[in-house]
Order: C-alpha cells, then sequence, then structure tokens
C-alpha cells in the first residue's frame, strides 16, 4: 500500500524555494490556476520511500501570514482552510541562510498554527564564503522541529528531507510565540469566546483582511464576526506580534548563529556600483533591452519561417490526404491555420521568458525597478512596472499578468491599462506588409525610410502608453497608501534548471491559455467566411460564370472570381458591408473591414483574413502583397496608398485588437469594467488618430 | 533624532521609532523595527528611492514612506 502524503513548500521570496521544488519533483510537476484567480499553482509528484509518495505543493513566496497581496492570500487561505484537499500534512519552509532572521519569523509563524513544519536552510554552500555558522542542533531544539541544510547547487541534503517528510507525525507542533504574550486581554476574551480552537488560528482568520482586500477572493469560511475592535488597533496588534517575534527569534538566533562579516565578499556594492549607477546603469539596462529586442525580433524569425513554412505544408498534406469537403476545409483553414497562428509566436514568447527569469534569478530585475521608479512614478506607474512594459513587446497577455507584484493597487491598475500600447508581437506582420506597400524603400544618409517608420510605431506605441499613464493618474482615485517595498536580493548565478522551467512552463501555458482562444475565434472565422445568407452565396459559381460568360479566364482565375463572390455574400463579407460607411472615412473599404473585425481575434489575423479576401489562395508574402497593390477604389486611385496605409497602422498601434488581452485583464482585475473601458476608449482613440490621419494625408 | 528621509548616504543610524499606523506591516516585518541598525547604501537618479541595509537585509523603500521611521545617526559617522 502506498501512503499518500500532502507537503506545502512556503517560503520568502528570493529563498531558491522553486529549485528545492525542481530538485524534489523534478520532471513531475504541473502548472496551473487557482480557481477564479490567476495566481500560479505549483505542484509536483515525489516517491519519498518505498511507501510513501508525496504530493509537493510549491505556494507562491511570502514575507509573513499577514497576506498584502493575492498571492500572498493564497497561502494564509490554504493553511486556515483544513478542509482544503491540498491542506498540508507537513509544511516545508524554506529559509535562505543569509536571511535566516527574515525567514523564521515566517517559520514561527507557520509552526504557531500548530502544522507540523520543517525548517529547510537553502544555499548552504554559500555559508563559508559568507562566514555563517550555525549551531544545527541548539537551533532545532530551540525551534522545536527538524531543520535541514540544503544547497541545490551541490545536490545535497534532499534526500535528508525525503527521510524527514517520511517521519513527519514525529514532528512536535507546539508554540513558539504564545499569542496571549501579543495582548492579554484582547486574546484571551478570544479564547473565551471560541474554547477549543487555536487561538493563533483564530487571529488570522479575523486579520486576513487588514493588509489586503482590493481584490475579490474566497474567504475562509467560518470566519468568526470577532471584530470588537477597530481595525487600526487589530493593525498595532499585529505590529506588536511582529516586534514580539523578532524578539523571540533574535534570543534563538543569539545562541545558534554567527556570521563572521570579515569573510563575505563585497560582490554586491561591486556590482550595485555599476548597475544602479546614475549614468552607467541606464548604459547596461538600454544594453539588455537591446539585446532583447535582438533576440525577439531578429534571432527567433529564423525558427518562426520555419514554423510558418511546416504549418503551411501541414495544411496542404491534411489537404491531399483527405477527401475534398466541408470536413477537410475546417481542418485544414479553421484549424490548422488557427494553430500555426498561435505556435508561430513561440519563440517570441520563450526568448522573452528566458531573459527576463535570468534577469530575475540574477537578482538584476529588483536593481531596475530601483533604477525607474522615480521617472515612472511621475506618470503614475511604478518601478515595478517595466517587467510588464517589457514583455508587452512580445504579448499583452504575459505583460498582464506580470503586473501582479505591484503591490499598490492604483499603480497596478494604470500599468494593466496602459500596456496594450506598447507594440506587441502580433502587431508586427500587419506592419511589415504595410510598411513594404507605402513607404518608398529608399535611404536617406543610409537609414531606410522603412526601419525608420517602424522604429516610429514603435515610439508611438510607448509614448501612448506614457501619456494615457498620466492621464489616467489624474483621472483615478487612489486612498490607499503606496507600499512600495522591494528587496535588493544578492546577486546570484541563475541556475540553468530553474530557467529551463520558467521559459518550459510559461511557454505552454501561453500556447494553452491564448491558444484556446485564439483556435476559437479562427474556427468562427472561418465558419463566417465558408457560409452565407440567400441565394447569392449558395449559387456564387453560377453568378460568377454568368457574369464573365464572354472572357476567357483560365480554371484558377475562374476558381478565384468566385471565392471572392462568395466571401463578398458570406455572413462575414455582409458585416464587412454593414460596416463599411463608418470607416470610409478612415480611407478602408469593406474587405478591410473584414480584416479589422476578424483580426479582434488577434492582430496578425489582419494578414490572413486579407490573403483570403483578396483570393490569393496562398500566404506566401509576395503574393498577398502584389494583391494589395493593385486594389483600386472606384475612383480608380490605389487602395493602399500613403494616407489609407499610415492610417491602418495608426489604427493598429490605438486600438484594443485583442481578445485575449481583454480576457486576461477582465481575470486580473476580476471585473468586466476595466476591460470594457480599455476596450472602449482605445478604439475611441484610434478611431480618431486614424480619421486625422488619413484626412490630413489624402 | 530626524525622519529617515534625511539620512546621508552612506550614513549609518539606529531606528528610534516608527509611526506605525503609516507604514506597510511587510517593512516592519522585513526588519524595520526600532533599535535596529539602518544604513543608506544608494540613492536612486533623483534622489529617489532609497537603497537601505536595515539589520540584514537589503531593500529599496521610497522616500515617501521613510518618513515616518525616525532614526539617530551613530556617533562615529
Amino acid at each position: 500500500m502506498i501512503k499518500n502524503i500532502n507537503v506545502a513548500l512556503i517560503g520568502n521570496p528570493n529563498t531558491g524555494k522553486t529549485s528545492v521544488f525542481n530538485a524534489l519533483t523534478g520532471l513531475n510537476q504541473k502548472v496551473g490556476n487557482y480557481p477564479g484567480i490567476t495566481v500560479e499553482k505549483k505542484q509536483g509528484i515525489c516517491r519519498l520511500d518505498r511507501v510513501t509518495k508525496a504530493r509537493i505543493l510549491d505556494l507562491p513566496g511570502t514575507y509573513s501570514l499577514n497576506a498584502s497581496s493575492m498571492d500572498e492570500s493564497v497561502v494564509v487561505e490554504l493553511l486556515l482552510n483544513k478542509n482544503n484537499p491540498d491542506f498540508p500534512d507537513v509544511v516545508v519552509v524554506v529559509a535562505d541562510v543569509e536571511n535566516l532572521k527574515r525567514n523564521l519569523l515566517l517559520f514561527t509563524q507557520i509552526k504557531d498554527l500548530e502544522i507540523p513544519s520543517v525548517l529547510v536552510i537553502n544555499m548552504s554552500d554559500q555559508m563559508q564564503r559568507k562566514g555563517i555558522k550555525i549551531d544545527l542542533e541548539k537551533l532545532e531544539k530551540k525551534l522545536n522541529t527538524k531543520v535541514v541544510l540544503i544547497s541545490t547547487r551541490q545536490n545535497s541534503g534532499v534526500d535528508q528531507l525525503k527521510q524527514i517528510l517520511v517521519d513527519y507525525r514525529s514532528i512536535p507542533s507546539t508554540l513558539i510565540l504564545d499569542p496571549t504574550n501579543i495582548d492579554q486581554d484582547y486574546f484571551e476574551s478570544l479564547g473565551k469566546a471560541f474554547p477549543n480552537q487555536s487561538l493563533y488560528k483564530l487571529w488570522l482568520v479575523i486579520t486576513q483582511d487588514i493588509n489586503f482586500t482590493k481584490l475579490e477572493r474566497q474567504k475562509v469560511p467560518d470566519t468568526a464576526q470577532f471584530k470588537t475592535q477597530p481595525q487600526s488597533y487589530l493593525k498595532k496588534l499585529q505590529q506588536r506580534e511582529t516586534i514580539k517575534r523578532y524578539q523571540t527569534i533574535n534570543q534563538i538566533l543569539k545562541e545558534t548563529y554567527r556570521v563572521n562579516l570579515d569573510e563575505t565578499t563585497d560582490l554586491r556594492s561591486k556590482l550595485d556600483n555599476l548597475l544602479i549607477h546614475k549614468f552607467w546603469g541606464y548604459v547596461v539596462f538600454f544594453l539588455i533591452l537591446l539585446t532583447i529586442f535582438q533576440a525577439i525580433f531578429d534571432w527567433s524569425s529564423v525558427p518562426m519561417d520555419f514554423i510558418d513554412s511546416s504549418f503551411a505544408r501541414l495544411g496542404e498534406w491534411t489537404k491531399a490526404q483527405m477527401p475534398a469537403g466541408i470536413l477537410t476545409d475546417l481542418i485544414v483553414e479553421g484549424v490548422i491555420s488557427g494553430l500555426g497562428g498561435i505556435v508561430i509566436f513561440i519563440p517570441q514568447i520563450a526568448f522573452l521568458f528566458l531573459f527576463i527569469s535570468i534577469l530575475e534569478e540574477t537578482g538584476y530585475m529588483s536593481r531596475v525597478v530601483f533604477l525607474m521608479d522615480r521617472s515612472l512614478r511621475k506618470f503614475g506607474l511604478s518601478g515595478k512596472s517595466v517587467v510588464p512594459l517589457i514583455s508587452g513587446t512580445a504579448c499583452a497577455i504575459p505583460a498582464v499578468m506580470a503586473t501582479r507584484n505591484i503591490e499598490n493597487w492604483k499603480e497596478r491598475l494604470i500599468t494593466i491599462l496602459v500596456v496594450p500600447f506598447t507594440t506587441c508581437s502580433a502587431r508586427l506582420p500587419v506592419y511589415m506588409i504595410l510598411i513594404s506597400l507605402v513607404i518608398p524603400n529608399e535611404r536617406l544618409l543610409g537609414i531606410s525610410y522603412q526601419g525608420l517608420t517602424l522604429m516610429g510605431l514603435y515610439l508611438i506605441g510607448f509614448l501612448m502608453a506614457i501619456v494615457s499613464a498620466s492621464i489616467l493618474n489624474r483621472l483615478l482615485q487612489s486612498t490607499n497608501k503606496s507600499y512600495f517595498v522591494v528587496e535588493m536580493p544578492n546577486y546570484k548565478l541563475p541556475l540553468l534548471k530553474n530557467v529551463a522551467f520558467t521559459v518550459w512552463e510559461k511557454t505552454r501555458s501561453f500556447v494553452v491559455e491564448a491558444g484556446k482562444i485564439i483556435l476559437a475565434i479562427s474556427i468562427l472565422l472561418w465558419f463566417m467566411a465558408s457560409f452565407g445568407p440567400g441565394k447569392k452565396f449558395s449559387n456564387a459559381e453560377q453568378i460568377v460564370a454568368h457574369q464573365y460568360f464572354n472572357q476567357v479566364l483560365s480554371d484558377s482565375e475562374l476558381e478565384n472570381k468566385i471565392a471572392s463572390f462568395r466571401l463578398e455574400n458570406s455572413y462575414i463579407g455582409i458585416l464587412g458591408k454593414t460596416i463599411e460607411p463608418m470607416i470610409l472615412p478612415l480611407g478602408y473599404d469593406w474587405k478591410i473591414g473584414i480584416a479589422l473585425i476578424s483580426s479582434f481575434a488577434a492582430r496578425e489575423v489582419f494578414v490572413g483574413t486579407l490573403a483570403t479576401i483578396y483570393s490569393v489562395g496562398s500566404d506566401a508574402q509576395e503574393t498577398i502583397k502584389s494583391r494589395m497593390d493593385g486594389e483600386i477604389r472606384k475612383d480608380g486611385t490605389r487602395l493602399f496608398n500613403l494616407s489609407t496605409g499610415i492610417s491602418l497602422m495608426l489604427f493598429y498601434a490605438f486600438a484594443m485588437q485583442c481578445m485575449s488581452t481583454l480576457a486576461i485583464v477582465k481575470k486580473e482585475t476580476n471585473s468586466w469594467k476595466w476591460p470594457s473601458i480599455q476596450l472602449f476608449s482605445m478604439t475611441i482613440i484610434a478611431y480618431i488618430v486614424s480619421l486625422l490621419a488619413y484626412q490630413l494625408l489624402k | 533624532m530626524f525622519p529617515l528621509d534625511q539620512l546621508a548616504l552612506g550614513q549609518r543610524a539606529i531606528i528610534k521609532s516608527i509611526k506605525t499606523d503609516f507604514l506597510p506591516l511587510k517593512l516592519i516585518e522585513m526588519g524595520c523595527l526600532p533599535g535596529n541598525e539602518i544604513s543608506l547604501l544608494y540613492l536612486a537618479p533623483f534622489q529617489d528611492p532609497m537603497y537601505l541595509k536595515i539589520d540584514e537585509a537589503h531593500l529599496a523603500i521610497r522616500k515617501e514612506v521613510a518618513r515616518y521611521i525616525m532614526v539617530k545617526p551613530l556617533k562615529d559617522d
């Protein structure tokens, strides 16, 4: 019989908790979300010995059980709810050897919930270099638990931890701080009101909303309505608790922990002198950004081209293998091309997360936050908005998710609202084809006009983000104080395994999450373009044949004519015709209208839709391009002239043409209010700017 | 004794008192407690935020929060 136990990994951020998780579970892990919120839920299986299997839950990093963010409140909610199927049989608190004191604060809180808790002191390989000595035996006695030294770099201590987890029942669950020491009267009356319950647990249930209420979340059931004291009093008690805990911890560490400062190295100050220097700091940051952009837009083009052509071949192959008919069309034009539209972004997303996870693992990201905070704050953003803004150049979805560690609600909201203005990679195919159509391929002093235009579009997107941030900053009211506290961790070499896991996980979840929506929309689009009401659609062949009755057309020419006639009379064609009067002043015709509607699913769909509309039947850019180039208006002038081209590019720069972003904003803000505001205001801005551009350039 | 936002670069001090109503609990949890030593390691460009060493923790906070922490400089500086 195999015995299953639940193990929860809890620890401060930057303690290498994830390395411990990876060391325990290896590839036996899966990542999902907690229901209703977008906090990552990481779980894995670890075989402890022949008869014991542990389900290991890697909880979000937290400094204490007084939650002040959504990530942290996940931890508290789990520990307070015995009925939760994930409720741990034993908790492993991961501490970093250099910040033991601060890490013990969390440990003592968890221990006082009377859940068996093991203390893991991670990065023990650093002890000698940092001159740290720990009296383990005494520490175990003082904390009344098991303490394990682990080094994931040297792969030591993991087996010992497994052994301890097997015998978790032998870990005593005694209190470290008696709650009545915090405030005797308060806790005694609490005990009288709720006899036979853990006082400390009651206390956490009562105070769980004090530091974090901004977002709706599941509350722990059976909460006692024991708020006989005002909020400010409870807050004071929380602070007193923290102070008391530190007194206890200091006492314990005085006898067990020793640092010889002479032996410490000054890598931190050497690197800090450069990386947050008021001139060189920006230079380094700029160079890093340049490398990231180079990777996203240049290096990833090779695998992207490969993916593009592979999917095209897969489509052709499928078409050849299957009998012609509606099912084949659905699979080839709906499913395969839809999947291709998702998979093509994998290289860029992977590169982005490779860099972001390296920057976070090394500790550099906190320095950027520090460097940029003051300048970004002027616009209502935070230093912590840097990561979302960088991520936004690949895709707004991970960018919106990356806003989670901005503590201040207003700054976080503004970041979420303006991030879609940054030029994401889905805009690139649109820009590329329009630029090559309307901007002359000439150079001024060796600089290409086309390149300048692309750069201009990036700058416009970024400027718009900043401008709208400062407008929102004035409009939005904020009652809560700024809680900007950033830990400046030690510099570390990134662990390859952790980086690889992050890249894999983020890419996978992007493909799955965004993929579902993009796939659904492309199938819907296919349906709307393949069917239409009335006789015009169903009798397309006869009507077209009749029209060109006395002209000599090759078979393929005729087929193209039929396809475009069908499209015109399909559901989506009718939709395009309906909105034509609205978009005519912007310089667009009904065909562009269709592309606008369909690319609402994702911007890059624009090019594919035009390919279908202009009855090219192939995705080869040159053919689409030459076809678009030959498109003329009723008055005989070119449709894609400079004014229409610029107007379209500006429209795509500003409009919220992305379903998936709206969905993720809804998820992160927990209301339809913000995504709706985003959708309407961005579309209106885009409309006005494009209108002005077209009318002025016409 | 003066508020922390007036501490000079490189100066060391002892935290004397904190205005608990205005400070986030997180800061206290990270070691910002009366009696602990504090020093200002770096100032970001435009003089804000402050990069501090509090007890054994390294962290950055904004000056608007630092105002609520009263410190007394150490004599040997």
